[in-house]
């Protein structure tokens, strides 16, 4: 197994693991409070709704370079605001400094993964009837009772949905590391995904024979998560 | 009142989502001399929409243009007429295997090119088809044909049977029934799904990235980016040739967002 062999693949899971795990977690807990109001009424929701649409419909690669430029260390806007805010003392060099690169790569996958989930857990908000609520209320229940015991119960079924979907979709995400990362040489801040790239198309390995076996551990990998995708939403043939 | 607190918190909450956005407009808008400037400013001092008119004008930028339509509207098309019968067979139809087909469609979405993209290299090589469009068009078919057969399905099976045997009882026959009755009906969703094949083949990177090393045979996503290397920063180019791709496709993208979940999510939300 000349993969297990490789220095920097222990580095690499770890990257694909935290990265992963950070952006679906935060991903989550910001959509549901975006879906929560979405869910509510008032003039204006559809503007909010559309402006949602356009980190999702935007291409990921242009987005990518977008923040590239937002984060740069001179030039770039959010050194910029957060000096002048008296957040930081000095500019921050977001994709060149190994303490922040991770955090800086996922802000942006947060940011574009937003959209898919919260409308995932609208369309489970949606699907909540009116008249369970008015039953708490009946019963007495109080906003967070109501929440807890009502909302998150009937909820479960999207949030399953969205966190597994959500799992695959930021595993096999390549843009975003791949641009963000793409100053810092090695493998310090791959994923499994942007490392099986490299070691194909881009490293001095040139290795399609080792890329492939590091292909065969990814596809495995989503194999799992879409069966406990399967799994989570119950898929039966009868509901086919 | 609370109306009103709720509609400014809901413009604040836009105008946050859409800020990046706004920075690469704006951006896109600066000569060239200010794009270095130390503190940056957000809005240019000489606003410049000649940055677009350039874009436009550039051949290489015409060139990634025309693959970049090409291969969405090929693949779109592909995919709507593999999917449609599909779909409709399987809407309408109980047969053995009918589940593993299903599955079988469920579980290529779950499949990204990405973990794929080695393998599809070496396929397309042992072809003799890197650089061509069929590569790419092939590709982008293949993985966006899950979402349309999942979406077209539960428009079928939306429409009564009933509508089909009186069809049938008025002497329509099958193809009849379908191109007259049926197809009319589910236009909403294959507008969706053709909408949504064509943006996934449009911001599609990665294979391209791979597939594509020809600078002719690039298209805008991997075209684009080498308006910024280490040894060239347009950045204006590339913010005014990002908006250009992305205005249409956020255009497109609202026209079917309400009906994007239930096609991403396979039917497992209601």
């Amino acid at each position: 197994m000349r993969l297990a062999e490789q220095e920097a693949l222990p580095t690499v899971v770890a990257n694909t693991v935290v990265w992963v795990a950070v952006v679906v977690a935060i991903t989550l807990v910001i959509s549901l409070g975006l879906a929560q109001f979405l869910n509510l009424e008032f003039p204006g929701r559809r503007v909010v709704r559309w402006a949602l649409i356009v980190p999702w419909a935007a291409s990921l690669i242009m987005t990518s370079k977008l923040f590239v430029w937002i984060y740069d260390y001179y030039f770039g806007v959010l050194n910029h605001a957060l000096v002048s805010l008296g957040v930081l003392r000095q500019p921050v060099d977001w994709l060149g400094d190994d303490a922040t690169v991770m955090g800086a790569m996922i802000a942006v996958g947060v940011f574009v993964s937003l959209p898919f989930t919260t409308y995932v857990l609208l369309a489970g908000l949606q699907t909540i009837p009116g008249e369970v609520y008015e039953a708490a209320r009946v019963d007495g229940a109080s906003g967070l009772r109501t929440y807890r015991s009502v909302t998150v119960p009937l909820l479960r079924p999207a949030l399953l949905v969205a966190t597994v979907l959500n799992v695959i979709y930021v595993f096999n995400s390549f843009p975003i590391v791949w641009t963000l990362n793409d100053r810092n040489p090695g493998f310090g801040h791959d994923t499994m995904i942007t490392y099986m790239y490299k070691i194909a198309f881009k490293s001095s390995l040139r290795d399609v024979g080792l890329s492939a076996a590091l292909g065969v551990v990814n596809v495995l990998a989503i194999l799992l998560a879409v069966f406990v995708y399967l799994r989570a939403v119950r898929w039966r043939e009868q509901e086919a | 009142m609370r109306r009103l607190l709720l509609a400014g918190a809901g413009q604040g909450l836009a105008l946050v989502l859409v800020s990046p956005y706004l920075v690469m407009l704006l951006t896109a808008f600066k000569p060239a001399g200010e794009l270095r400037t130390t503190p940056p400013r957000l809005l240019p001092a000489v606003w410049q929409p000649g940055n677009f008119l350039d874009v436009l004008r550039d051949p290489a930028f015409q060139g990634w243009l025309t693959v970049s339509l090409v291969v969405a509207l090929a693949s779109t098309a592909l995919v709507v007429v593999a999917a449609v019968p599909a779909a409709y067979y399987t809407a309408r139809h109980r047969f053995r295997g009918r589940a593993a087909f299903l599955f079988l469609v469920l579980v290529t979405q779950m499949f990204a090119p990405t973990a794929l993209v080695v393998g599809l290299y070496r396929e397309f090589f042992e072809l003799d088809l890197i650089n061509t469009y069929a590569a790419l068009i092939l590709t982008n078919a293949a993985f966006n044909l899950a979402f349309a057969v999942w979406i077209l399905r539960a428009f079928f099976a939306s429409i009564p049977r009933e509508i089909e045997e009186a069809a049938a009882v008025d002497g329509c026959g099958r193809l009849r029934t379908l191109v007259g009755i049926v197809l009319p009906l589910s236009l909403p969703g294959i507008v969706t799904a053709a909408i949504f094949a064509f943006i996934a083949a449009w911001n599609e990177y990665i294979v391209a990235l791979t597939l594509m090393t020809d600078p002719a045979m690039k298209p805008l996503t991997v075209g684009i980016t080498t308006y910024v290397t280490a040894y060239v920063q347009h950045w204006n180019s590339l913010f005014a040739a990002s908006v250009i791709a992305i205005v249409p496709v956020v255009v497109l993208f609202a026209l079917v967002e309400r009906y994007l979940v239930g096609g991403l999510t396979a039917g497992s939300l209601k």
